[in-house]
């Protein structure tokens, strides 16, 4: 009886055996490469960097996706709206670190306000929700356009320019600094979710709304702090990709892509599948770019979209997705 | 006794269609009282409307508070625990983390679960365990230990029977009776199945098509010959 319980458990939490597998098959890869190519190594390191930021714009999408059933088409020109913020802060003559914690803290206030005055009215009609999306998507860009235009900014570089050598491989500090704050955001999140009474009431009110609020959860503040939280990961993605695409208006365009990508790929609903998606996109990406001579820059997105096609082919939920089973 | 719930001519609707036209009733402090009637009489509705997860008109009093404008979390803040249709158990989530839940709107519950636990022993063990993969017998007992680690003054129960074999329907009727009578919890069930509430029960109402057509002592409920027959269907 307790044997068959765990075996049922752990089909629910939905990375198969074949999945976890091929993931780690792909980890040994990537060692055993950046062992034996120091080109490889740096290509990795950077593809991982590039992919954190996927992942955690990927992970905001999820968060809203399984609370709202929604993609957030403006998710990413939150996120490059709130990275202007940031600009304007630094401009003011606040450090860096300090404008890049004051910008977390106002995109948390945005993204939940955005949820309470543009979401919660219409929030009934899934169609409208994605609308509505797609129309804060067009308003933030021009609200950015008219305010600070559309030519490229600079803001001072967060983790200098330092290289750090070992064993005859480059590493940017950049990278390394973009990978930590990004995968740090994400744990603590996750930290957030599993360990606190907090993080439980949201997953319940994502989960079953009407149960949730008949054991006292405020069902609907619980969805605004979701928004609040998935802009908070959507600032800390803008941020991070700034000191390589620099500000301008359509920075997170392109990201928003590949963060789609990433999260279809790891499931869409499934955080851990979110970020390894992301972080598997970004290096694979960067690998292909760097070994495979057709894969130019301008192949990157539909490379990526080919990928997300044929996995799709293969494992139709995603890696980490869960068969969907509804009862009649 | 005085009664901790009141209910007077509240109707309640879905979209257009009625649910409740008009219903009174009263649960006193300390009592299990009963909710009987036909499918669609209205009795889900009613324990709905208690906790407000319908749009709900007319009277309705909790412990002195009128409940009518309160949402289903701002009711289950003032101690009302609803057990709803279906259990509401939260499949996707762990034993522990269903029962923190239940405690989600109060401090310091470690005794509350070292107390539910003797009366589900099995709940301790099976903690991490996902709800979705118990038997449907003990998601309704997680969903009753759930109720109880709101400390709730009442609990409103759905059709606790729904889908469970005879045998584990007396057991569940058994440990509300216990919580009654040793914790003083006070309980409002709703009831297909009219016999085994009766018996639980010492006050009874009979819906008919939203509207209370009986009510009285169980006892006396179950002896009328021709109430059994035309309401009780047994």
């Amino acid at each position: 009886m307790v044997a068959f319980a765990k075996q049922k458990s752990a089909v629910t939490t939905g990375a198969s055996l074949p999945v976890l597998l091929a993931l780690a098959a792909a980890a040994a890869f990537l060692v055993v490469g950046s062992i034996s190519s120091s080109i490889f190594a740096q290509q990795t390191v950077a593809g991982l960097a590039q992919g954190a930021i996927f992942g955690s714009l990927a992970l905001a999408l999820v968060l809203i996706y399984r609370a709202t059933e929604v993609i957030n088409f403006a998710q990413g020109e939150l996120a490059m709206a709130t990275t202007y913020i940031a600009y304007q802060l630094t401009l003011w003559g606040l450090s860096y670190w300090l404008s890049f914690f004051l910008t977390l803290l106002i995109a948390f206030v945005l993204g939940a306000v955005v949820q309470v005055v543009f979401i919660r009215p219409i929030q009934h009609s899934v169609i409208a929700v994605v609308i509505v999306t797609v129309g804060m998507f067009i308003l933030i860009d021009g609200l950015v356009t008219w305010k600070w235009g559309a030519d490229l900014k600079f803001m001072k570089a967060p983790f200098g320019n330092t290289v750090y050598h070992a064993g005859g491989v480059a590493f940017s500090r950049q990278d390394i600094g973009v990978l930590l704050v990004s995968i740090l955001s994400v744990i603590l999140l996750w930290v957030l979710f599993q360990f606190t009474k907090l993080g439980l009431a949201m997953r319940a009110a994502a989960l079953r709304p009407a149960a949730a609020a008949l054991v006292g959860v405020r069902v609907n503040w619980m969805l605004a702090i979701g928004w609040g939280l998935a802009a908070v990961l959507g600032a800390v993605a803008g941020l991070m990709t700034e000191p390589t695409q620099f500000l301008q208006p359509t920075m997170m365009q392109a990201i928003l892509l590949y963060a789609f990508a990433a999260a279809v790929l790891g499931g869409l609903e499934s955080p851990a599948g979110a970020v390894i998606g992301g972080l598997a996109l970004g290096v694979f990406l960067n690998l292909i770019g760097q070994y495979v001579g057709f894969a130019t820059s301008e192949l990157r997105l539909p490379i990526a979209f080919a990928v997300l096609l044929i996995v799709l082919l293969i494992k139709p939920t995603g890696l980490f997705g869960r068969r969907q089973v509804r009862r009649v | 006794m005085a009664a901790l719930l009141e209910l007077d001519g509240v109707t309640a609707r879905y979209g257009p269609v009625h649910a409740l036209h008009g219903v009174s009733l009263s649960v006193d402090e300390g009592e299990i009282a009963a909710v009987l009637g036909a499918n669609g009489a209205g009795k889900t509705t009613t324990l709905r409307a208690i906790s407000g997860s319908v749009r709900r008109d007319g009277e309705l009093r909790f412990a002195g508070k009128r409940l009518a404008r309160l949402g289903p979390d701002a009711v289950a803040r003032l101690g009302v625990a609803h057990v709803p249709e279906g259990r509401g158990t939260f499949a996707e989530l762990t034993v522990w983390e269903n029962l923190r839940l239940g405690a989600y709107t109060r401090r310091g519950s470690k005794d509350d679960f070292a107390r539910i636990q003797t009366y589900f022993p099995w709940l301790g063990e099976r903690r991490h365990q996902q709800a979705g993969t118990l038997s449907g017998g003990e998601q309704q007992m997680l969903a009753l230990a759930r109720a109880f680690m709101q400390r709730p003054r009442l609990l409103l129960l759905d059709e606790p029977s729904l889908g469970l074999a005879p045998l584990l329907v007396t057991e569940i009727f058994r440990i509300v009776r216990e919580l009654n009578e040793r914790e003083g919890l006070t309980v409002l069930v709703v009831e297909q199945n009219a016999h085994i509430a009766l018996q639980a029960a010492r006050t009874a109402y009979v819906l008919e098509v939203g509207r209370v057509a009986l009510a009285g002592p169980s006892a006396e409920l179950q002896e009328h010959e021709s109430i059994r027959r035309s309401y009780l269907g047994y």
